[in-house]
Protein backbone atom coordinates (compact mmCIF):
# COMPACT_ATOMS: atom_id res chain seq x y z
CA UNK A 1 0.00 0.00 0.00
CA UNK A 2 2.68 2.52 1.16
CA UNK A 3 4.42 1.97 -2.28
CA UNK A 4 1.44 3.07 -3.85
CA UNK A 5 0.85 6.24 -2.49
CA UNK A 6 4.55 7.40 -2.84
CA UNK A 7 4.10 6.61 -6.45
CA UNK A 8 1.28 8.73 -7.02
CA UNK A 9 2.76 11.59 -4.81
CA UNK A 10 6.00 11.20 -7.17
CA UNK A 11 3.73 11.36 -10.33
CA UNK A 12 2.64 14.72 -9.06
CA UNK A 13 5.93 16.48 -8.07
CA UNK A 14 8.35 15.39 -10.74
CA UNK A 15 5.17 17.20 -12.88
CA UNK A 16 5.62 20.21 -11.21
CA UNK A 17 9.38 20.37 -11.54
CA UNK A 18 9.32 19.69 -15.12
CA UNK A 19 7.04 22.68 -15.11
CA UNK A 20 9.64 25.51 -13.19
CA UNK A 21 12.52 25.52 -15.24
CA UNK A 22 15.32 26.63 -12.97
CA UNK A 23 14.32 24.61 -9.30
CA UNK A 24 16.77 23.08 -7.58
CA UNK A 25 18.00 19.27 -8.86
CA UNK A 26 14.91 16.94 -7.45
CA UNK A 27 15.81 14.24 -5.46
CA UNK A 28 16.93 11.45 -7.26
CA UNK A 29 13.85 9.00 -6.25
CA UNK A 30 11.62 11.47 -7.48
CA UNK A 31 12.55 12.04 -11.35
CA UNK A 32 11.48 8.33 -12.50
CA UNK A 33 10.89 7.89 -16.65
CA UNK A 34 7.93 8.67 -17.67
CA UNK A 35 7.34 4.72 -18.91
CA UNK A 36 8.03 3.40 -14.76
CA UNK A 37 6.02 6.22 -13.77
CA UNK A 38 3.18 4.82 -15.84
CA UNK A 39 3.80 0.85 -15.02
CA UNK A 40 4.58 1.37 -11.42
CA UNK A 41 1.46 2.05 -10.29
CA UNK A 42 -0.12 -0.61 -12.25
CA UNK A 43 2.65 -3.49 -11.27
CA UNK A 44 1.87 -1.85 -7.22
CA UNK A 45 -1.76 -2.00 -7.48
CA UNK A 46 -1.67 -5.77 -8.75
CA UNK A 47 0.39 -6.69 -6.14
CA UNK A 48 -1.92 -5.62 -3.60
CA UNK A 49 -4.81 -7.18 -5.45
CA UNK A 50 -3.08 -10.94 -5.38
CA UNK A 51 -1.77 -10.12 -2.36
CA UNK A 52 -5.14 -9.52 -0.59
CA UNK A 53 -6.27 -12.39 -2.08
CA UNK A 54 -2.88 -14.48 -0.95
CA UNK A 55 -3.30 -13.47 2.36
CA UNK A 56 -7.01 -14.55 2.75
CA UNK A 57 -6.11 -17.75 1.76
CA UNK A 58 -3.13 -17.62 4.60
CA UNK A 59 -5.85 -16.82 7.42
CA UNK A 60 -8.15 -19.63 6.38
CA UNK A 61 -4.71 -21.87 6.46
CA UNK A 62 -3.85 -20.28 9.41
CA UNK A 63 -6.87 -20.84 11.26
CA UNK A 64 -7.10 -24.45 9.88
CA UNK A 65 -10.30 -23.88 7.20
CA UNK A 66 -8.35 -24.73 4.60
CA UNK A 67 -6.36 -28.14 4.36
CA UNK A 68 -3.16 -27.70 3.05
CA UNK A 69 -3.06 -31.42 1.95
CA UNK A 70 -6.15 -30.42 -0.55
CA UNK A 71 -6.09 -26.19 -0.52
CA UNK A 72 -2.62 -25.55 -0.08
CA UNK A 73 -1.37 -21.94 0.76
CA UNK A 74 0.81 -19.97 -1.22
CA UNK A 75 4.07 -20.15 1.15
CA UNK A 76 3.68 -23.61 0.81
CA UNK A 77 3.38 -24.32 -2.94
CA UNK A 78 5.67 -21.22 -4.12
CA UNK A 79 7.93 -22.27 -0.67
CA UNK A 80 10.13 -25.31 -2.10
CA UNK A 81 10.50 -23.57 -5.43
CA UNK A 82 13.48 -26.51 -6.81
CA UNK A 83 11.03 -29.45 -5.27
CA UNK A 84 8.54 -27.78 -7.85
CA UNK A 85 10.61 -27.48 -10.46
CA UNK A 86 11.97 -31.37 -10.57
CA UNK A 87 8.41 -32.01 -12.44
CA UNK A 88 9.18 -29.38 -14.48
CA UNK A 89 12.27 -31.66 -15.96
CA UNK A 90 10.30 -33.19 -18.91
CA UNK A 91 12.42 -32.35 -21.54
CA UNK A 92 14.57 -35.13 -20.83
CA UNK A 93 11.86 -37.32 -19.29
CA UNK A 94 11.55 -40.21 -21.57
CA UNK A 95 15.46 -40.24 -23.00
CA UNK A 96 16.80 -43.30 -22.35
CA UNK A 97 20.01 -43.60 -19.88
CA UNK A 98 18.90 -39.85 -18.82
CA UNK A 99 18.35 -39.89 -14.75
CA UNK A 100 15.84 -38.05 -12.97
CA UNK A 101 18.39 -35.62 -11.17
CA UNK A 102 20.13 -35.19 -14.57
CA UNK A 103 19.39 -32.82 -16.67
CA UNK A 104 18.44 -28.84 -16.63
CA UNK A 105 18.61 -27.34 -13.27
CA UNK A 106 15.11 -26.27 -11.98
CA UNK A 107 15.11 -22.68 -12.87
CA UNK A 108 16.00 -23.93 -16.52
CA UNK A 109 13.48 -26.87 -16.70
CA UNK A 110 10.59 -24.33 -15.53
CA UNK A 111 11.28 -21.74 -18.11
CA UNK A 112 11.97 -24.46 -20.48
CA UNK A 113 8.19 -25.77 -20.09
CA UNK A 114 6.72 -22.81 -20.11
CA UNK A 115 9.25 -21.33 -23.04
CA UNK A 116 7.56 -23.61 -24.94
CA UNK A 117 3.89 -23.42 -23.77
CA UNK A 118 4.24 -19.51 -24.85
CA UNK A 119 5.95 -20.29 -28.00
CA UNK A 120 2.76 -22.74 -29.35
CA UNK A 121 0.29 -19.69 -28.01
CA UNK A 122 2.23 -17.00 -29.87
CA UNK A 123 2.67 -19.03 -32.98
CA UNK A 124 -0.81 -20.45 -33.24
CA UNK A 125 -2.57 -17.39 -32.59
CA UNK A 126 -0.19 -15.56 -35.10
CA UNK A 127 -1.13 -17.70 -38.03
CA UNK A 128 -4.93 -17.72 -37.09
CA UNK A 129 -5.09 -14.33 -36.97
CA UNK A 130 -2.88 -14.13 -40.52
CA UNK A 131 -5.04 -16.80 -41.91
CA UNK A 132 -8.77 -14.81 -40.20
CA UNK A 133 -7.81 -11.84 -41.20
CA UNK A 134 -6.92 -12.55 -44.93
CA UNK A 135 -9.79 -15.14 -45.03
CA UNK A 136 -12.24 -12.60 -43.78
CA UNK A 137 -11.32 -10.08 -46.43
CA UNK A 138 -11.28 -12.42 -48.81
CA UNK A 139 -14.99 -13.52 -48.77
CA UNK A 140 -15.89 -9.46 -48.45
CA UNK A 141 -13.82 -8.92 -51.69
CA UNK A 142 -14.56 -11.36 -53.90
CA UNK A 143 -18.30 -13.12 -53.61
CA UNK A 144 -17.22 -16.37 -55.26
CA UNK A 145 -14.96 -16.70 -51.62
CA UNK A 146 -17.83 -15.74 -49.68
CA UNK A 147 -20.19 -18.39 -51.25
CA UNK A 148 -17.85 -21.00 -51.18
CA UNK A 149 -16.48 -20.91 -47.68
CA UNK A 150 -18.50 -18.90 -45.77
CA UNK A 151 -21.13 -21.72 -44.98
CA UNK A 152 -18.43 -24.48 -44.27
CA UNK A 153 -16.72 -21.47 -41.63
CA UNK A 154 -20.00 -20.59 -40.25
CA UNK A 155 -20.93 -24.19 -39.43
CA UNK A 156 -17.45 -25.42 -38.22
CA UNK A 157 -17.28 -22.18 -35.82
CA UNK A 158 -19.61 -23.41 -33.02
CA UNK A 159 -17.54 -26.79 -32.39
CA UNK A 160 -15.84 -27.18 -29.19
CA UNK A 161 -12.02 -27.08 -29.98
CA UNK A 162 -12.00 -30.48 -27.85
CA UNK A 163 -13.71 -32.62 -30.61
CA UNK A 164 -10.84 -31.28 -32.66
CA UNK A 165 -8.05 -32.65 -30.78
CA UNK A 166 -8.57 -36.46 -31.97
CA UNK A 167 -7.93 -35.00 -35.64
CA UNK A 168 -4.88 -33.04 -34.12
CA UNK A 169 -2.97 -36.05 -33.17
CA UNK A 170 -4.37 -37.95 -36.33
CA UNK A 171 -2.78 -35.20 -38.43
CA UNK A 172 -0.20 -34.35 -36.55
CA UNK A 173 1.10 -37.44 -33.76
CA UNK A 174 2.65 -35.57 -30.88
CA UNK A 175 5.19 -32.55 -31.03
CA UNK A 176 4.21 -28.73 -31.09
CA UNK A 177 2.59 -29.09 -34.61
CA UNK A 178 -0.78 -30.56 -33.41
CA UNK A 179 -0.59 -27.90 -30.14
CA UNK A 180 -0.30 -25.28 -32.91
CA UNK A 181 -2.72 -26.54 -34.66
CA UNK A 182 -5.23 -26.31 -31.71
CA UNK A 183 -4.76 -23.16 -31.33
CA UNK A 184 -4.95 -22.47 -34.59
CA UNK A 185 -8.47 -24.10 -35.47
CA UNK A 186 -9.90 -22.90 -31.99
CA UNK A 187 -9.46 -19.13 -33.18
CA UNK A 188 -9.59 -19.15 -36.73
CA UNK A 189 -13.66 -19.81 -37.38
CA UNK A 190 -14.63 -17.42 -34.43
CA UNK A 191 -11.85 -14.64 -36.16
CA UNK A 192 -12.93 -15.32 -39.55
CA UNK A 193 -16.35 -14.29 -38.95
CA UNK A 194 -15.74 -11.90 -36.49
CA UNK A 195 -13.65 -9.85 -39.52
CA UNK A 196 -16.29 -9.79 -41.54
CA UNK A 197 -18.56 -8.15 -39.37
CA UNK A 198 -16.07 -5.43 -38.47
CA UNK A 199 -15.88 -5.19 -41.98
CA UNK A 200 -19.66 -4.57 -42.42
CA UNK A 201 -19.16 -2.30 -39.60
CA UNK A 202 -16.36 0.32 -41.34
CA UNK A 203 -18.95 3.79 -41.26
CA UNK A 204 -20.24 4.19 -44.56
CA UNK A 205 -18.90 8.02 -45.08
CA UNK A 206 -15.38 6.76 -44.73
CA UNK A 207 -15.96 4.20 -47.55
CA UNK A 208 -17.79 6.88 -49.51
CA UNK A 209 -14.83 9.87 -49.08
CA UNK A 210 -12.96 7.23 -50.79
CA UNK A 211 -15.01 6.50 -53.48
CA UNK A 212 -15.36 10.06 -54.36
CA UNK A 213 -11.89 10.14 -54.72
CA UNK A 214 -10.93 7.67 -57.18
CA UNK A 215 -10.05 5.40 -54.97
CA UNK A 216 -10.19 1.20 -56.57
CA UNK A 217 -11.43 -1.24 -54.88
CA UNK A 218 -7.99 -2.53 -53.96
CA UNK A 219 -7.09 0.94 -52.61
CA UNK A 220 -10.44 0.70 -50.61
CA UNK A 221 -9.77 -2.30 -48.56
CA UNK A 222 -6.24 -1.36 -48.55
CA UNK A 223 -6.36 2.15 -47.35
CA UNK A 224 -10.06 2.41 -45.68
CA UNK A 225 -11.31 -1.33 -44.48
CA UNK A 226 -8.45 -2.66 -43.32
CA UNK A 227 -6.91 0.14 -40.93
CA UNK A 228 -10.61 0.93 -40.29
CA UNK A 229 -11.30 -2.81 -38.59
CA UNK A 230 -7.50 -3.41 -37.31
CA UNK A 231 -8.81 -1.69 -33.68
CA UNK A 232 -11.58 -4.10 -33.64
CA UNK A 233 -9.42 -7.39 -34.74
CA UNK A 234 -7.27 -6.41 -32.22
CA UNK A 235 -9.10 -6.77 -29.29
CA UNK A 236 -10.51 -9.80 -30.61
CA UNK A 237 -6.86 -11.08 -30.44
CA UNK A 238 -6.70 -10.38 -26.97
CA UNK A 239 -9.96 -11.15 -26.20
CA UNK A 240 -8.90 -15.18 -27.38
CA UNK A 241 -5.48 -15.01 -26.30
CA UNK A 242 -6.75 -16.38 -23.01
CA UNK A 243 -8.44 -19.27 -24.77
CA UNK A 244 -5.67 -20.05 -26.48
CA UNK A 245 -3.79 -20.63 -23.45
CA UNK A 246 -6.61 -22.92 -22.34
CA UNK A 247 -6.37 -25.20 -25.79
CA UNK A 248 -2.95 -24.75 -25.32
CA UNK A 249 -2.92 -26.48 -22.01
CA UNK A 250 -5.44 -29.26 -22.91
CA UNK A 251 -3.63 -30.41 -25.91
CA UNK A 252 -0.43 -30.56 -24.28
CA UNK A 253 -2.41 -32.39 -21.03
CA UNK A 254 -3.27 -34.87 -23.14
CA UNK A 255 0.11 -35.50 -24.52
CA UNK A 256 0.31 -33.84 -27.44
CA UNK A 257 3.33 -32.69 -26.14
CA UNK A 258 4.99 -31.32 -23.19
CA UNK A 259 4.46 -28.40 -21.28
CA UNK A 260 2.34 -26.71 -18.70
CA UNK A 261 -0.57 -28.70 -19.26
CA UNK A 262 1.54 -31.86 -18.87
CA UNK A 263 2.98 -30.94 -15.77
CA UNK A 264 -0.76 -30.29 -14.90
CA UNK A 265 -1.75 -34.09 -15.86
CA UNK A 266 0.84 -35.20 -14.03
CA UNK A 267 0.04 -33.27 -10.99
CA UNK A 268 -3.47 -34.57 -10.90
CA UNK A 269 -2.65 -38.08 -11.63
CA UNK A 270 0.05 -38.07 -8.75
CA UNK A 271 -2.28 -36.00 -6.35
CA UNK A 272 -0.32 -33.09 -5.74
CA UNK A 273 -2.34 -30.13 -5.29
CA UNK A 274 1.06 -28.14 -4.69
CA UNK A 275 2.05 -28.48 -8.04
CA UNK A 276 -1.16 -27.60 -9.47
CA UNK A 277 -1.18 -24.47 -7.82
CA UNK A 278 2.14 -23.78 -8.69
CA UNK A 279 1.08 -24.27 -12.64
CA UNK A 280 -2.35 -22.13 -11.49
CA UNK A 281 -0.20 -19.29 -10.44
CA UNK A 282 2.39 -19.70 -13.50
CA UNK A 283 0.03 -19.91 -15.88
CA UNK A 284 -1.77 -16.93 -14.59
CA UNK A 285 1.11 -14.90 -14.62
CA UNK A 286 1.80 -15.49 -18.22
CA UNK A 287 -1.38 -15.40 -18.90
CA UNK A 288 -1.06 -11.73 -17.11
CA UNK A 289 2.15 -10.53 -19.35
CA UNK A 290 1.22 -11.67 -22.65
CA UNK A 291 -1.85 -9.72 -22.39
CA UNK A 292 0.30 -6.80 -21.20
CA UNK A 293 2.84 -7.47 -24.01
CA UNK A 294 -0.42 -7.36 -26.27
CA UNK A 295 -1.51 -4.31 -24.79
CA UNK A 296 1.80 -2.40 -25.86
CA UNK A 297 1.72 -3.45 -29.29
CA UNK A 298 -1.41 -2.66 -29.51
CA UNK A 299 -0.70 0.97 -28.10
CA UNK A 300 2.24 1.12 -30.65
CA UNK A 301 0.33 -0.48 -34.03
CA UNK A 302 -3.59 1.20 -32.99
CA UNK A 303 -1.54 4.89 -31.79
CA UNK A 304 -4.92 6.61 -33.03
CA UNK A 305 -7.13 4.58 -30.49
CA UNK A 306 -7.67 6.42 -27.73
CA UNK A 307 -7.65 4.39 -24.43
CA UNK A 308 -11.67 5.08 -22.73
CA UNK A 309 -10.69 3.68 -19.83
CA UNK A 310 -9.77 7.31 -18.35
CA UNK A 311 -13.24 8.77 -19.41
CA UNK A 312 -14.75 5.42 -17.85
CA UNK A 313 -12.77 6.43 -14.45
CA UNK A 314 -14.02 9.79 -14.12
CA UNK A 315 -17.41 8.68 -14.01
CA UNK B 1 -8.20 20.17 -67.57
CA UNK B 2 -9.46 23.84 -68.27
CA UNK B 3 -9.74 23.62 -72.29
CA UNK B 4 -12.45 20.85 -71.81
CA UNK B 5 -14.93 21.58 -74.70
CA UNK B 6 -18.27 20.71 -73.32
CA UNK B 7 -16.48 23.22 -70.05
CA UNK B 8 -17.84 26.50 -71.81
CA UNK B 9 -21.63 25.12 -73.00
CA UNK B 10 -24.15 23.77 -71.02
CA UNK B 11 -24.52 23.40 -66.96
CA UNK B 12 -22.03 21.74 -64.72
CA UNK B 13 -24.59 19.53 -63.09
CA UNK B 14 -28.33 18.92 -64.74
CA UNK B 15 -31.58 17.07 -63.09
CA UNK B 16 -34.41 16.13 -65.29
CA UNK B 17 -36.59 14.57 -63.36
CA UNK B 18 -34.29 12.98 -61.26
CA UNK B 19 -36.39 10.99 -58.79
CA UNK B 20 -34.72 8.00 -55.83
CA UNK B 21 -36.57 5.76 -54.31
CA UNK B 22 -34.84 4.21 -51.46
CA UNK B 23 -35.10 0.09 -51.21
CA UNK B 24 -37.39 0.04 -54.55
CA UNK B 25 -39.11 -2.46 -55.04
CA UNK B 26 -39.49 -4.15 -51.26
CA UNK B 27 -41.36 -3.69 -49.24
CA UNK B 28 -39.82 -0.36 -47.02
CA UNK B 29 -39.72 1.27 -50.24
CA UNK B 30 -39.23 4.52 -49.48
CA UNK B 31 -39.67 7.60 -52.06
CA UNK B 32 -37.01 10.44 -51.02
CA UNK B 33 -37.09 12.61 -54.14
CA UNK B 34 -39.83 13.02 -56.87
CA UNK B 35 -39.52 15.15 -60.02
CA UNK B 36 -36.08 17.23 -59.46
CA UNK B 37 -35.41 19.31 -62.11
CA UNK B 38 -32.63 21.52 -61.34
CA UNK B 39 -29.33 23.09 -63.54
CA UNK B 40 -25.95 24.25 -61.67
CA UNK B 41 -24.31 26.51 -64.29
CA UNK B 42 -20.19 26.28 -63.80
CA UNK B 43 -18.78 28.76 -60.90
CA UNK B 44 -22.57 29.15 -59.61
CA UNK B 45 -23.24 28.66 -55.65
CA UNK B 46 -26.50 27.11 -54.70
CA UNK B 47 -28.22 26.66 -51.60
CA UNK B 48 -30.64 23.31 -51.12
CA UNK B 49 -32.89 24.78 -48.42
CA UNK B 50 -35.43 22.00 -46.88
CA UNK B 51 -36.81 20.44 -43.78
CA UNK B 52 -35.08 17.80 -41.94
CA UNK B 53 -35.47 14.38 -43.92
CA UNK B 54 -36.60 15.82 -47.05
CA UNK B 55 -33.63 14.60 -49.61
CA UNK B 56 -31.28 16.66 -49.48
CA UNK B 57 -28.63 14.65 -48.49
CA UNK B 58 -30.06 12.28 -50.79
CA UNK B 59 -29.45 14.48 -53.63
CA UNK B 60 -26.14 15.14 -53.27
CA UNK B 61 -25.21 11.36 -53.07
CA UNK B 62 -26.94 11.25 -56.59
CA UNK B 63 -24.81 14.24 -57.60
CA UNK B 64 -21.76 12.71 -56.25
CA UNK B 65 -22.44 9.33 -58.40
CA UNK B 66 -22.54 7.73 -54.58
CA UNK B 67 -26.20 6.79 -54.99
CA UNK B 68 -28.10 5.83 -58.43
CA UNK B 69 -31.38 7.75 -59.45
CA UNK B 70 -34.19 5.67 -59.62
CA UNK B 71 -35.75 7.96 -62.51
CA UNK B 72 -34.82 10.65 -64.76
CA UNK B 73 -31.81 12.21 -66.01
CA UNK B 74 -28.83 13.14 -64.24
CA UNK B 75 -25.54 14.55 -66.31
CA UNK B 76 -22.15 16.57 -65.13
CA UNK B 77 -21.38 18.70 -68.07
CA UNK B 78 -23.09 16.72 -70.57
CA UNK B 79 -22.18 13.49 -69.19
CA UNK B 80 -24.24 11.11 -67.42
CA UNK B 81 -23.71 10.51 -63.34
CA UNK B 82 -22.79 6.69 -62.90
CA UNK B 83 -19.51 6.69 -60.39
CA UNK B 84 -18.54 9.02 -58.05
CA UNK B 85 -15.82 11.25 -59.68
CA UNK B 86 -12.56 13.40 -57.88
CA UNK B 87 -14.31 16.32 -60.23
CA UNK B 88 -17.33 16.26 -57.38
CA UNK B 89 -16.03 16.77 -54.34
CA UNK B 90 -18.82 15.51 -51.34
CA UNK B 91 -17.92 16.92 -47.60
CA UNK B 92 -20.40 14.94 -45.34
CA UNK B 93 -22.59 15.58 -43.04
CA UNK B 94 -20.96 13.67 -40.11
CA UNK B 95 -17.03 14.01 -40.00
CA UNK B 96 -15.29 11.69 -42.27
CA UNK B 97 -11.70 12.11 -41.38
CA UNK B 98 -9.43 8.93 -41.19
CA UNK B 99 -8.41 8.59 -37.36
CA UNK B 100 -5.43 7.17 -38.40
CA UNK B 101 -4.28 9.35 -41.02
CA UNK B 102 -2.69 12.64 -39.88
CA UNK B 103 -4.44 15.89 -40.55
CA UNK B 104 -2.03 16.49 -43.65
CA UNK B 105 -2.36 12.67 -44.44
CA UNK B 106 -6.06 13.17 -44.72
CA UNK B 107 -5.97 16.22 -46.71
CA UNK B 108 -3.85 14.48 -49.42
CA UNK B 109 -5.19 10.98 -49.08
CA UNK B 110 -6.50 11.80 -52.67
CA UNK B 111 -3.57 13.06 -53.94
CA UNK B 112 -2.17 9.52 -52.93
CA UNK B 113 -5.23 7.63 -54.87
CA UNK B 114 -3.80 9.47 -57.79
CA UNK B 115 -0.30 8.14 -56.91
CA UNK B 116 1.31 11.30 -56.40
CA UNK B 117 4.87 11.42 -54.62
CA UNK B 118 5.22 11.65 -50.66
CA UNK B 119 6.79 15.32 -51.36
CA UNK B 120 3.90 16.62 -53.67
CA UNK B 121 1.56 15.28 -51.71
CA UNK B 122 2.82 17.41 -48.42
CA UNK B 123 3.47 20.58 -50.84
CA UNK B 124 -0.27 20.15 -51.74
CA UNK B 125 -1.88 19.54 -48.72
CA UNK B 126 0.20 22.18 -46.58
CA UNK B 127 -1.26 24.99 -49.56
CA UNK B 128 -4.68 23.94 -49.06
CA UNK B 129 -4.48 23.52 -45.35
CA UNK B 130 -2.86 27.30 -45.41
CA UNK B 131 -6.03 28.30 -47.41
CA UNK B 132 -8.44 26.76 -44.31
CA UNK B 133 -6.18 28.34 -41.52
CA UNK B 134 -4.53 25.39 -40.18
CA UNK B 135 -1.40 25.67 -41.43
CA UNK B 136 0.20 24.45 -37.98
CA UNK B 137 -1.74 21.53 -37.60
CA UNK B 138 -0.74 19.07 -40.28
CA UNK B 139 1.01 16.73 -38.02
CA UNK B 140 -1.72 16.51 -35.68
CA UNK B 141 -4.65 13.81 -35.28
CA UNK B 142 -8.38 14.51 -36.11
CA UNK B 143 -8.72 13.49 -32.35
CA UNK B 144 -6.97 16.34 -31.07
CA UNK B 145 -9.31 18.71 -33.26
CA UNK B 146 -12.02 20.57 -32.38
CA UNK B 147 -15.23 20.10 -34.42
CA UNK B 148 -14.84 23.46 -36.48
CA UNK B 149 -11.14 22.55 -37.27
CA UNK B 150 -12.42 18.70 -38.40
CA UNK B 151 -14.91 20.55 -40.75
CA UNK B 152 -12.14 22.77 -42.42
CA UNK B 153 -9.27 19.79 -42.83
CA UNK B 154 -12.62 18.24 -44.30
CA UNK B 155 -13.12 21.16 -46.83
CA UNK B 156 -9.33 20.87 -47.25
CA UNK B 157 -9.45 17.72 -48.37
CA UNK B 158 -12.25 18.05 -51.10
CA UNK B 159 -10.10 21.06 -52.19
CA UNK B 160 -7.15 19.28 -52.15
CA UNK B 161 -8.88 17.23 -55.62
CA UNK B 162 -9.34 20.61 -57.29
CA UNK B 163 -12.88 19.47 -57.94
CA UNK B 164 -15.03 21.15 -60.40
CA UNK B 165 -18.73 20.86 -58.29
CA UNK B 166 -17.73 21.08 -54.61
CA UNK B 167 -20.60 19.23 -52.78
CA UNK B 168 -21.29 20.01 -49.18
CA UNK B 169 -24.05 18.43 -46.63
CA UNK B 170 -24.69 20.90 -43.71
CA UNK B 171 -20.75 20.87 -42.92
CA UNK B 172 -21.20 24.02 -40.48
CA UNK B 173 -24.40 22.58 -38.73
CA UNK B 174 -22.71 21.67 -35.55
CA UNK B 175 -20.77 25.09 -35.31
CA UNK B 176 -21.85 27.88 -32.90
CA UNK B 177 -22.95 31.56 -34.77
CA UNK B 178 -19.26 33.43 -35.07
CA UNK B 179 -16.98 30.28 -35.94
CA UNK B 180 -20.53 29.36 -38.49
CA UNK B 181 -19.98 33.21 -40.16
CA UNK B 182 -16.33 32.78 -40.25
CA UNK B 183 -16.21 29.38 -41.93
CA UNK B 184 -18.96 31.03 -44.43
CA UNK B 185 -16.64 33.84 -45.34
CA UNK B 186 -13.88 31.62 -45.47
CA UNK B 187 -16.15 29.38 -48.38
CA UNK B 188 -17.03 32.85 -50.65
CA UNK B 189 -13.27 33.06 -50.62
CA UNK B 190 -12.34 30.16 -51.35
CA UNK B 191 -15.24 29.36 -54.00
CA UNK B 192 -14.01 32.68 -55.33
CA UNK B 193 -10.56 31.69 -56.22
CA UNK B 194 -11.73 27.59 -57.15
CA UNK B 195 -14.21 28.96 -59.57
CA UNK B 196 -16.07 25.91 -58.90
CA UNK B 197 -19.41 25.26 -58.56
CA UNK B 198 -20.87 24.74 -54.75
CA UNK B 199 -24.29 23.26 -54.08
CA UNK B 200 -24.02 23.63 -50.06
CA UNK B 201 -27.22 21.86 -48.29
CA UNK B 202 -28.35 23.78 -45.12
CA UNK B 203 -31.53 23.85 -42.90
CA UNK B 204 -30.31 27.60 -41.94
CA UNK B 205 -32.46 30.51 -43.55
CA UNK B 206 -29.01 32.84 -42.84
CA UNK B 207 -26.92 30.91 -43.71
CA UNK B 208 -28.81 30.42 -47.27
CA UNK B 209 -29.54 34.48 -47.44
CA UNK B 210 -25.40 34.91 -46.71
CA UNK B 211 -23.68 32.10 -49.44
CA UNK B 212 -26.31 31.67 -51.96
CA UNK B 213 -26.85 32.92 -55.66
CA UNK B 214 -29.56 30.67 -55.89
CA UNK B 215 -31.65 29.23 -52.84
CA UNK B 216 -34.11 25.74 -53.63
CA UNK B 217 -36.29 25.74 -51.41
CA UNK B 218 -37.45 21.88 -50.66
CA UNK B 219 -41.07 20.46 -50.22
CA UNK B 220 -40.91 17.74 -47.41
CA UNK B 221 -41.20 14.08 -48.55
CA UNK B 222 -40.87 12.81 -51.29
CA UNK B 223 -38.61 15.89 -51.74
CA UNK B 224 -39.23 17.85 -54.86
CA UNK B 225 -38.08 21.59 -55.22
CA UNK B 226 -40.75 24.20 -54.30
CA UNK B 227 -38.92 27.38 -55.17
CA UNK B 228 -36.10 28.85 -56.53
CA UNK B 229 -34.99 32.14 -55.32
CA UNK B 230 -32.53 34.45 -56.65
CA UNK B 231 -30.38 36.51 -54.69
CA UNK B 232 -28.59 39.06 -56.48
CA UNK B 233 -26.90 40.59 -53.96
CA UNK B 234 -23.23 41.52 -53.95
CA UNK B 235 -20.79 39.65 -51.34
CA UNK B 236 -20.01 40.45 -48.37
CA UNK B 237 -23.54 40.76 -47.56
CA UNK B 238 -24.90 42.65 -44.46
CA UNK B 239 -27.30 40.20 -42.59
CA UNK B 240 -29.52 43.29 -41.67
CA UNK B 241 -29.67 44.94 -44.56
CA UNK B 242 -33.33 45.60 -46.12
CA UNK B 243 -33.25 43.11 -48.97
CA UNK B 244 -31.36 39.88 -46.65
CA UNK B 245 -34.19 41.09 -44.77
CA UNK B 246 -36.70 41.12 -46.90
CA UNK B 247 -35.18 37.34 -48.39
CA UNK B 248 -35.14 35.87 -44.64
CA UNK B 249 -38.82 37.01 -44.61
CA UNK B 250 -39.43 35.47 -48.16
CA UNK B 251 -37.58 31.79 -46.88
CA UNK B 252 -39.07 31.83 -43.63
CA UNK B 253 -42.62 31.84 -45.10
CA UNK B 254 -41.84 29.59 -47.72
CA UNK B 255 -40.08 26.84 -45.67
CA UNK B 256 -42.73 27.07 -42.58
CA UNK B 257 -45.44 25.67 -44.61
CA UNK B 258 -42.73 22.70 -45.41
CA UNK B 259 -42.42 22.17 -42.09
CA UNK B 260 -45.71 22.16 -41.07
CA UNK B 261 -46.89 20.09 -43.62
CA UNK B 262 -43.64 17.44 -42.60
CA UNK B 263 -44.93 17.15 -38.80
CA UNK B 264 -48.96 16.43 -40.09
CA UNK B 265 -47.61 13.79 -42.04
CA UNK B 266 -45.64 12.31 -39.52
CA UNK B 267 -48.61 12.57 -36.89
CA UNK B 268 -50.81 10.84 -39.28
CA UNK B 269 -47.96 8.51 -39.60
CA UNK B 270 -47.89 7.56 -36.17
CA UNK B 271 -51.30 7.16 -36.02
CA UNK B 272 -51.27 4.59 -38.83
CA UNK B 273 -49.10 2.86 -36.73
N1 LIG C 1 -29.42 4.73 -46.96
C1 LIG C 1 -30.76 4.92 -46.86
N2 LIG C 1 -31.60 3.88 -46.96
C2 LIG C 1 -32.94 4.06 -46.87
N3 LIG C 1 -33.53 5.25 -46.69
C3 LIG C 1 -32.75 6.33 -46.57
C4 LIG C 1 -31.32 6.22 -46.66
N4 LIG C 1 -30.79 7.47 -46.53
C5 LIG C 1 -31.85 8.29 -46.36
N5 LIG C 1 -33.01 7.63 -46.40
C6 LIG C 1 -34.36 8.21 -46.29
O1 LIG C 1 -34.50 9.19 -47.29
C7 LIG C 1 -35.13 10.34 -46.75
C8 LIG C 1 -34.27 11.54 -47.05
O2 LIG C 1 -33.07 11.44 -46.31
P1 LIG C 1 -31.92 12.52 -46.39
O3 LIG C 1 -30.81 12.02 -45.57
O4 LIG C 1 -31.64 12.79 -47.82
O5 LIG C 1 -32.61 13.77 -45.71
P2 LIG C 1 -32.02 15.22 -45.45
O6 LIG C 1 -32.86 16.16 -46.19
O7 LIG C 1 -30.58 15.23 -45.71
O8 LIG C 1 -32.30 15.40 -43.91
P3 LIG C 1 -31.39 16.11 -42.79
O9 LIG C 1 -31.56 17.57 -42.96
O10 LIG C 1 -32.00 15.65 -41.50
O11 LIG C 1 -29.99 15.64 -42.98
C9 LIG C 1 -35.34 10.12 -45.28
O12 LIG C 1 -36.72 9.90 -45.06
C10 LIG C 1 -34.54 8.90 -44.95
O13 LIG C 1 -35.26 8.09 -44.07
MG1 LIG D 1 -28.86 15.27 -44.56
Amino acid sequence: MAAVSTDRTSVGETGKIAGGQKSPPAPAGLTLPEPLREILPKIGWTLVSVGMFSLIWEILWAIGWADPKLLPPPHIFLGDFADQAKFFNTAQRWAIGVSASAGPSPWQAVLITVVSSAMRVFVGITIAALLALSLGVAIRYWVAVERLTLPTVTLLSPVSPIAWLPVAIFLFGIGNAPAIFMVVIALFFHMTIATINHIDGVNRNLINVARTMGATKAQIYRRVIIPAILPGVFVILRLNLFGAWMVVLIAESTGVGYGLGQVIMLARNTFNPSLVFFCIALIGFLGFATDYAMRMVQKRVLYWVNDPSGVLRGL
Amino acid sequence: MASNANETNGPAVSCRGVGKIWAAGTSRAHEALKDIDLEIEPGEFVVLLGPSGCGKSTLLYLIAGLEEKTSGLLTYFGDAVSAPSPDRSLIFQETSLFPWLSVWENVSFGLQIRGESEPDRRAAAKEVLQRVGLAEAGSKRPDELSGGMRQRVAVARALAMRPRVLLMDEPFAALDVQTRQKMQDFLIDVWRDSGASVVFVTHHIDEAVALADRVCVFTSRPGRIKETVKVDLPRPRDPFSPECEELRKQLTQLLKDEVDRAFEEQEKMAEAV
